[in-house]
């Protein structure tokens, strides 16, 4: 039986008083991979931050159910302990904490979610050191304070490492190509599709990004085109072809 | 945007509560003076204390020199009026005799100071820091006094080190912190009750760290403790300070004064957690904490550290110094002070060069919650003969919330051109969308803003000794979660 991870129904969301999202629907079931593509300022980035509970913007109607529960009613931290993960587009940057002592803390805070046993830093530093080989990351990245002064691509390794370690159901990347040369564009995707394969059989993976370029190096189940708010067009890897050759505008009504 | 702004705002005033743990008060029979201060008042305690004449002098000289004062009102800070007349000065747990060992020593203030987890055992306590307990007007005890007398360190109530070593007491007494320096360095001056000593002779670095525990117990006693360090040439010492009080819901005084004379070579370095209790959610109570601290690098590479984790009191006004006399010699100022509900900190440092190729170094972190004000003032003073002086300055400020204030008032005094003074300032504000980011990685909303704190105080609490810099991280946690103390 086909299990449904994310459920998005009707949604209408705004900020201040600027509607944003506009009867949104949406389904992704377990181990798909979905890819929306949509011009700038068409509510992508925003539907990421709602889905994982920021704060600044409000319902107005519809809902959303990830796993079988009321999404919209869980605090931020409860979405992400129960598996929901958003790499940022932009990992902000924390001044004074290690990134050592970061990836221990959330890595240990899941622990006690899922009511095994924290790990001493000793112990910890055993399972980073295996996500570190294995997104050839070296091992001073650990003592310099979280994103402070990392460049683009570093930040995003950072959360591919992040996300490795909190092992999600549903991750959600926001972007993850923007302002990334190929080469780390490659590197960031190898470490996707690697998660993927590690980590639990069940793990889904929405894309955002208005970059056709990243089907160079995974290639999603569907493809939805996303304007003003909604969701215009559901379709799978062709319709990402007739994007590239004409651009967003065939999708206007 | 307004409604998300409140919408936070609400959510950092559930985050930033304030549970004080030491706010219980000892119930013991106790001997005190009138209230009130007065000639006769000082003649008293000075006679009380069987204080060689040379001290009664320096306190009527002092309390002549304070009645003519004036609070002084430059800070940033609201005082309500405080009734000089109604402070007991003298106020002391009631003994037999001269105490000569801890057996001795009433067993509910024992047990008090048990309770705040300072332990004058000396088998329970850590074995690397010896302790001067002081409670109310008095030293309660000194701990390990003979395994440091052993390396002609001197460690003691300062009242003994009158009785016993009155000639150091009176060539160092007030030549750092002068008895008109202040109007609160007057007052305490005059009524000074207690407060440690420690001489550290040449050649010798102090075998332990030494260590002074203040706790206010009485309701309507000031405290005015005074703290003399003396580190000869080539000598070294560090020394710790933590305080306490009970909760009331009257303001009490705690107006201290601490001298530090550091000659050629010697190294002191002070930290200090004051922990004073601060009032309650709407600024009832508390403690008033004039405090003036003041360091004399006298000799060549002398060196001077204060480090300061200031979390308590109503009010606090405190400025510990270094005067850099000796060439090369150099002086360090780190400072935390979180600020919560109504508490209002003036807090910063004087560092006064004199000396040639003389170096200071001054990091500050402000952190201001709920209603409080929370201001750096400090100065920075290169004399005319300071060649190649050196300053650094860095002040941060951290606002969790909409209501409350910091401020950063610099003052440069500039007098010799080879100097270098730099100066860096930054406020920065509890970002949502750090909070947003944190969060979404599973952390609450507390320990988000917990470690953002703690990320934010880190070049400070480095300074600290390792016992009291992961006290330092618990205290402020402490402050800034929910969990009831």
């Amino acid at each position: 039986m086909i299990k449904k991870i994310l459920e998005i129904s009707n949604l209408e969301a705004s900020i201040g008083n600027k509607k944003i999202i506009k009867n949104l629907n949406l389904q992704i079931n377990e181990n798909e991979i979905h890819l929306i593509m949509g011009p700038n300022g068409s509510g992508k980035s925003t539907l990421s931050k709602i889905l994982s509970g920021h704060p600044a913007y409000e319902i107005n109607s519809g809902k959303i159910d990830y796993c079988g529960e009321n999404l919209l009613e869980k605090e931020i931290n409860v979405r992400a302990q129960e598996g929901l993960f958003l790499a940022f587009q932009y990992p902000l940057e924390i001044a004074g904490v290690t990134n050592y002592d970061f990836l221990r803390t959330i890595y240990n805070e899941k622990q006690k979610y899922l009511k095994k046993n924290e790990l001493d830093p000793l112990e910890f530093m055993k399972i980073i050191q295996t996500f570190l080989e294995k997104l050839k990351i070296k091992g001073e990245f650990l003592n310099r304070n979280l994103n402070e002064g990392f460049s683009g691509g570093e930040k995003k390794r950072n959360e591919i490492l992040q996300m490795l370690l909190l092992d999600p159901k549903l991750i959600v990347l926001d972007e993850i190509d923007s302002g990334l040369d190929i080469d780390a564009i490659k590197t960031i995707f190898e470490g996707v599709l690697n998660t993927k394969k590690e980590l639990s059989k069940e793990c889904s993976i929405l894309i955002i990004t208005h970059n056709p370029k990243v089907l160079n190096y995974l290639s999603p189940d569907y493809v939805h085109v996303m304007m003003d708010g909604k969701i215009v067009k559901d379709g799978n890897l062709e319709l990402v072809e007739s994007i590239e050759n004409f651009g967003y505008d065939t999708f206007r009504n | 945007m307004k409604e998300i702004e409140n919408q936070t705002n609400l959510e950092l005033k559930k985050v930033i509560s304030e549970p004080y743990k030491y706010g219980f008060q000892t119930e013991i029979e106790k001997e005190e003076f009138p209230i009130g201060i007065n000639e006769s008042i000082i003649h008293l305690l000075s006679i009380k204390k069987e204080e060689p004449q040379f001290m009664l002098d320096f306190r009527l000289k002092a309390y002549r020199k304070w009645i003519e004062m004036k609070l002084p009102n430059w800070a940033n800070l609201k005082i309500s009026d405080i009734d000089y007349s109604k402070i007991t000065y003298y106020s002391i747990p009631k003994q037999k005799k001269q105490l000569n060992s801890l057996d001795e020593v009433d067993p509910e203030i024992l047990k008090t100071f048990e309770k705040l987890g300072i332990s004058l055992n000396e088998q329970k306590q850590l074995a690397n820091v010896a302790i001067d307990a002081v409670f109310d007007s008095v030293s309660i005890a000194t701990t390990y006094k003979e395994k440091l007398a052993k390396s002609g360190v001197i460690f003691c109530s300062i009242s003994d080190a009158i009785k016993f070593y009155p000639k150091l007491v009176k060539k160092f007494l007030g030549t750092v912190v002068s008895s008109g320096d202040n109007y609160f360095a007057s007052l305490n001056s005059a009524v000074f009750s207690d407060g440690s000593f420690c001489y550290i002779p040449q050649n010798v670095t102090c075998p332990l760290e030494l260590s002074t525990y203040f706790r206010i117990n009485d309701k309507d006693s000031g405290q005015f403790e005074r703290t003399l360090i003396i580190a000869e040439k080539n000598s070294s010492v560090n020394y710790l300070e933590g305080c306490t009080a009970p909760k009331f819901s009257e303001n009490q005084l705690h107006a201290a004064i601490v001298e530090l004379i550091a000659f050629e070579n010697a190294k002191i370095k002070y930290s200090t957690v004051q922990n004073w209790y601060s009032g309650d959610e709407n600024g009832i109570g508390g403690i008033y904490n004039f405090v003036t601290k003041r360091a004399l690098a006298l000799g060549k590479n002398a060196s001077i550290s204060w480090t300061q984790v200031e979390t308590g009191s109503s009010i606090t006004w405190k400025y510990p110094s270094c005067i850099l006399l000796g060439k090369e010699s150099s002086g360090e100022f780190y400072s935390v002070a979180l600020t919560n509900h109504y508490q209002q900190a003036d807090t910063g440092t004087k560092m006064i060069h004199f000396g040639e190729s003389t170096k200071s170094k001054i990091i500050s972190k402000g952190i201001s919650c709920g209603n409080s004000k929370n201001a750096y003032r400090g100065l920075v003073k290169i004399g005319p003969n300071a060649f190649n002086a050196r300053n650094f300055s860095q002040c941060d400020s951290f606002l969790l919330g909409n209501t409350s204030i910091a401020a950063t008032y610099p003052y440069l005094d500039i007098w010799n051109s080879s100097s270098i003074v730099e100066h860096e300032a930054t406020v920065s504000k509890v970002s949502e969308e750090q909070l947003f980011y944190l969060m979404q990685r599973g952390l609450t909303s507390e320990q988000a803003i917990s470690l953002l704190i703690s990320g934010f105080c880190k070049d400070v609490f480095n300074m600290l000794p390792m016992e009291f810099a992961t006290e330092a991280d618990k205290l402020l946690s402490l402050k800034l979660e929910g969990s009831v103390g």
